[in-house]
């Protein structure tokens, strides 16, 4: 059916109406969920996504071993996982763009001679923010409490930042292993960089169970609890992602997939871990280093 | 491959063809355009006589903002990507689009994600009423429960845009046919590959606005609330900078299919193809530097107003480039005024008023005066309506001969064009002299000075709304009862590839690349 000068257009499939359903289960789910509902119907709309993601990079992991990807079809996955990476830099460029503004602009507004004066009974603006307008204005009553202490930049979040340059490392090890055919050190490499991961992983929660029970930084303490933990947060969620993505790699690697020159799930996996890793840079001077 | 569709409703469920998505995503996109005209019927309705007639203020909101909300992301993105769909792999040659199944999967999203959205108009408290612009604190703080269906709704269709851009930036980039190069392709290629670049880059700042309105209604954050340090207005900052693109990936590929047309009913190339492509980059590139003109009665500083300003008026520059061009085109040409040509020269006329309108809003102290008036919904209704609506509408007559294989009657095209083309200026031509005169823009009432404009302006809504009907009928007709056609080039003046193909169109083109030269 696909030669080498054929492109491989798939037969039809119901993988994507299968999964475009379970999105939809899971946006209505997660929905009423926050809404005070139950989570059932995210969970399952979750599972249904599971299985059909399982099912759908089976499929293609199989048609690449039984040869029917031509170098073209290889060369749109490239693409497909270069412009996704690009549109989760433009997602964290949001959230950067807010923290930059709020802390360069917003704050600063607040605390200027009249609003202060008018508005916030001579709240006085600082970064890192620890009292809030709402303190100044309402004390004890206020609804945003800012934090108590903050994260020591020079702690935990060194060792990840160790953790995390190292692990960028250990998996470009693993890749020049596998380009020379040397299946053990790559297997080795790229265990080590999963388990980086997960020690990653394992001082984040760590840090925000300090942060919550020591520090007094939570969500909902201002403008500095809320930009800390939904850009910490949604690297760390990204770095689950990527974690799990070399795991499977790793498995698949055990099981004998991937060849020195055949191995895109692997490459595409490192190039996200990669950009994880950037946004970890981003994240280590603007937000715990300068923030602090 | 080499067979033809599938029987019965699994060729559409199942399909990895980027023919069959591309008719999916225009059927769906048509559905979308009658749901949000009739929501504008029913505001138009309303607005028909000062005082309240017939809804309360509250639905009024509803209306407007699901009007705005389903026209945009649900009608008009969609027929464009439904074009993009059919007319990309058969313009650059290559055998579909790049990922079909995750083509298909875009598709699949985005009856979910509607469906999503219109049950919110029966859940408790309505269906979102802050605006399609959903301003913080109006959508956070102070909207109705079904905001989060809303959010999530949104989460999945901007998931669906951006796997479909990804595709077709794959499509373009990777599936040319030899000696296709960059600088052969059509500009409606072109065009969808710059829109394709903006929608991977500010769908996801989408995602992160409408995250952070989740984050501050459910779980405590400030991040507009000014309580907390936070600032509603940079939900305003983070919305336009995906809001004001949002512009462009509207209208770019309106550009490319009128770029298409005009040349073919002029028998001449396009004028100036290269200084096209190179506008249609400088408009991309301007898009993401110019953003906060739309909030200049929000209290910027001064040197903000001004860079402001000036940036926005430079995105003048190319898009008169395109015009000119467009008109260089015609200029001497043989011209015939087919239906899509008649919809393309009047889109060259209506964009250029909806244009110079904008320019006029650019200037930010005349801003302050127009804002929020209906000179501004005049103004986006010009370059919407009579640039996207229009140029999709054209596109649908220009190319239906190639997809169905049956002739559309042109006697009932052109009168489809004319009620359409007079009863949008009689409905939004007046609502310039209203906004210049006061009148606010999303209240359901109106003070008794605006009650003739209003009326007018009501009247050529409901014909305007006729004519779409119209236009369902005429395209039904064409698939149903049509005249055959099957000469590969329906039009005599045609360029492309798309035209060296059979007509209509078979399941599977150019399985072996054709040589370009």
């Amino acid at each position: 059916m696909a030669t080498d000068s054929n492109y491989y257009v798939p037969e039809q499939s119901k993988l994507p109406i299968i999964m475009a359903a379970g999105l939809g289960l899971v946006a209505v789910g997660a929905a009423s969920w926050v809404g005070g509902g139950s989570a059932m119907m995210f969970l399952a709309g979750s599972l249904v996504l599971g299985l059909t993601f399982y099912s759908w990079f089976s499929t293609v992991i199989r048609e690449n071993m039984a040869g029917m990807n031509s170098e073209q079809l290889k060369r749109s996955y490239v693409w497909g996982i270069s412009w996704f990476i690009f549109s989760e830099v433009m997602f964290f460029a949001a959230f950067f763009g807010a923290l930059f503004y709020v802390r360069m602009l917003a704050v600063p507004w607040l605390g200027s001679e009249l609003e202060s004066d008018l508005l916030w009974n001579g709240f006085e603006a600082a970064w890192p923010l620890m009292t809030t307008p709402d303190m100044a204005v309402a004390g004890d009553a206020a609804k945003f409490k800012g934090p108590e202490a903050l994260v020591d930049p020079w702690h935990l979040p060194l060792y990840n930042t160790i953790i995390l340059l190292t692990s960028s490392i250990t998996v470009h090890f693993a890749h020049t292993a596998l380009k020379k055919d040397n299946r053990k050190g790559f297997n080795t490499w790229l265990a080590i960089t999963v388990a980086l991961g997960v020690l990653f992983l394992f001082f984040q929660v760590e840090e925000y169970i300090e942060a919550y029970q020591e520090l007094g930084l939570t969500l909902e303490s201002g403008i500095y609890g809320t930009t800390f933990f939904l850009l910490t947060g949604f690297h760390g969620a990204h770095v689950t992602l990527g974690t799990f993505m070399l795991f499977i790699q790793l498995l698949r690697g055990l099981k004998g997939h991937f060849t020195h020159d055949d191995a895109f799930g692997f490459e595409a996996s490192s190039w996200y871990w990669h950009f994880v890793d950037v946004v970890w840079v981003g994240l280590f001077i603007f937000v715990y280093v300068l923030g602090s | 491959m080499a067979h033809g569709p599938s029987k019965g409703i699994g060729r559409w469920l199942f399909t990895t063809n980027h023919k069959d998505i591309g008719t999916m995503y225009l059927w769906f996109s048509f559905a979308m355009f009658l749901l949000g005209g009739f929501f504008a019927m029913v505001i138009r309705a309303e607005l028909f006589q000062p005082g309240m007639q017939i809804i309360r203020p509250e639905f009024f909101n509803q209306m407007t903002t699901m009007h705005g909300l389903v026209m945009v992301f649900g009608a008009i993105m969609p027929a464009f990507v439904g074009l993009a769909n059919w007319m990309i792999p058969l313009q650059i040659g290559a055998p579909d689009m790049a990922l079909p199944r995750m083509n298909n999967l875009s598709f699949w999203i985005l009856p979910f994600a509607f469906a999503i959205l219109a049950s919110t108009l029966f859940m408790e408290g309505g269906a979102p009423n802050f605006g399609w612009t959903f301003y913080a604190p109006l959508s956070t703080t102070y909207a109705p429960p079904s905001v989060n269906y809303f959010i999530f709704g949104v989460h999945i269709m901007g998931a669906s845009s951006i796997m479909g851009s990804i595709n077709i930036v794959a499509t373009v980039l990777n599936m040319r046919a030899p000696g296709m190069t960059l600088m052969k392709m059509p500009l409606f290629v072109w065009t969808w590959l710059i829109t394709a670049f903006l929608l991977i880059a500010v769908m996801p700042v989408l995602a992160g606005a409408v995250t952070m309105m989740l984050m501050d209604i459910n779980f405590g954050t400030s991040f507009f609330d000014a309580a907390g340090g936070g600032d509603p207005v940079l939900f305003q900052h983070v919305f336009w900078f995906f809001g004001h693109p949002e512009v462009y990936i509207i209208i770019l590929p309106a550009f490319g299919v009128i770029s298409a047309i005009i040349p073919t009913f002029s028998r001449k190339p396009l004028f100036g193809y290269s200084s096209m492509v190179y506008a249609t980059a400088a408009i991309a590139f301007l898009s993401f530097i110019v953003w906060a003109h739309h909030m200049f009665t929000v209290g910027m500083p001064l040197t903000g107003e001004l860079y402001f300003m000036y940036a926005t008026m430079l995105i003048a520059v190319p898009t008169g480039v395109k015009v000119f061009n467009w008109i260089s085109t015609m200029f001497q040409g043989a011209m015939t005024f087919e239906t899509p040509m008649l919809f393309s020269i009047a889109f060259v006329i209506l964009f250029t008023i909806g244009g110079f309108t904008g320019l006029m809003l650019s200037i930010a102290p005349s801003d302050i005066q127009y804002h929020d008036t209906y000179f501004v919904v005049a103004h986006f209704h010009y370059v919407m309506v009579a640039g996207a609506v229009f140029s999709g509408t054209a596109a649908v007559y220009y190319w239906l001969p190639k997809w169905c294989g049956k002739m559309y009657n042109e006697t009932m095209g052109k009168l489809q064009f004319w009620i359409a083309f007079i009863a949008f200026n009689i409905t939004f031509f007046p609502q310039h002299f209203l906004g210049l005169a006061g009148m606010p823009r999303r209240y359901a009432d109106y003070s008794l000075q605006f009650a003739d404009w209003n009326m007018v302006s009501s009247i050529g809504a409901f014909v305007y709304g006729a004519a779409q009907l119209l236009f369902l009928y005429n395209v039904i007709h064409t698939i149903v009862a049509g005249k055959p056609v099957s000469e590969p080039k329906t039009w005599e003046g045609a360029e492309g590839l798309e035209w060296t193909v059979a007509t209509p169109a078979p399941y599977h083109t150019f399985s072996t690349p054709p040589e370009v030269k």
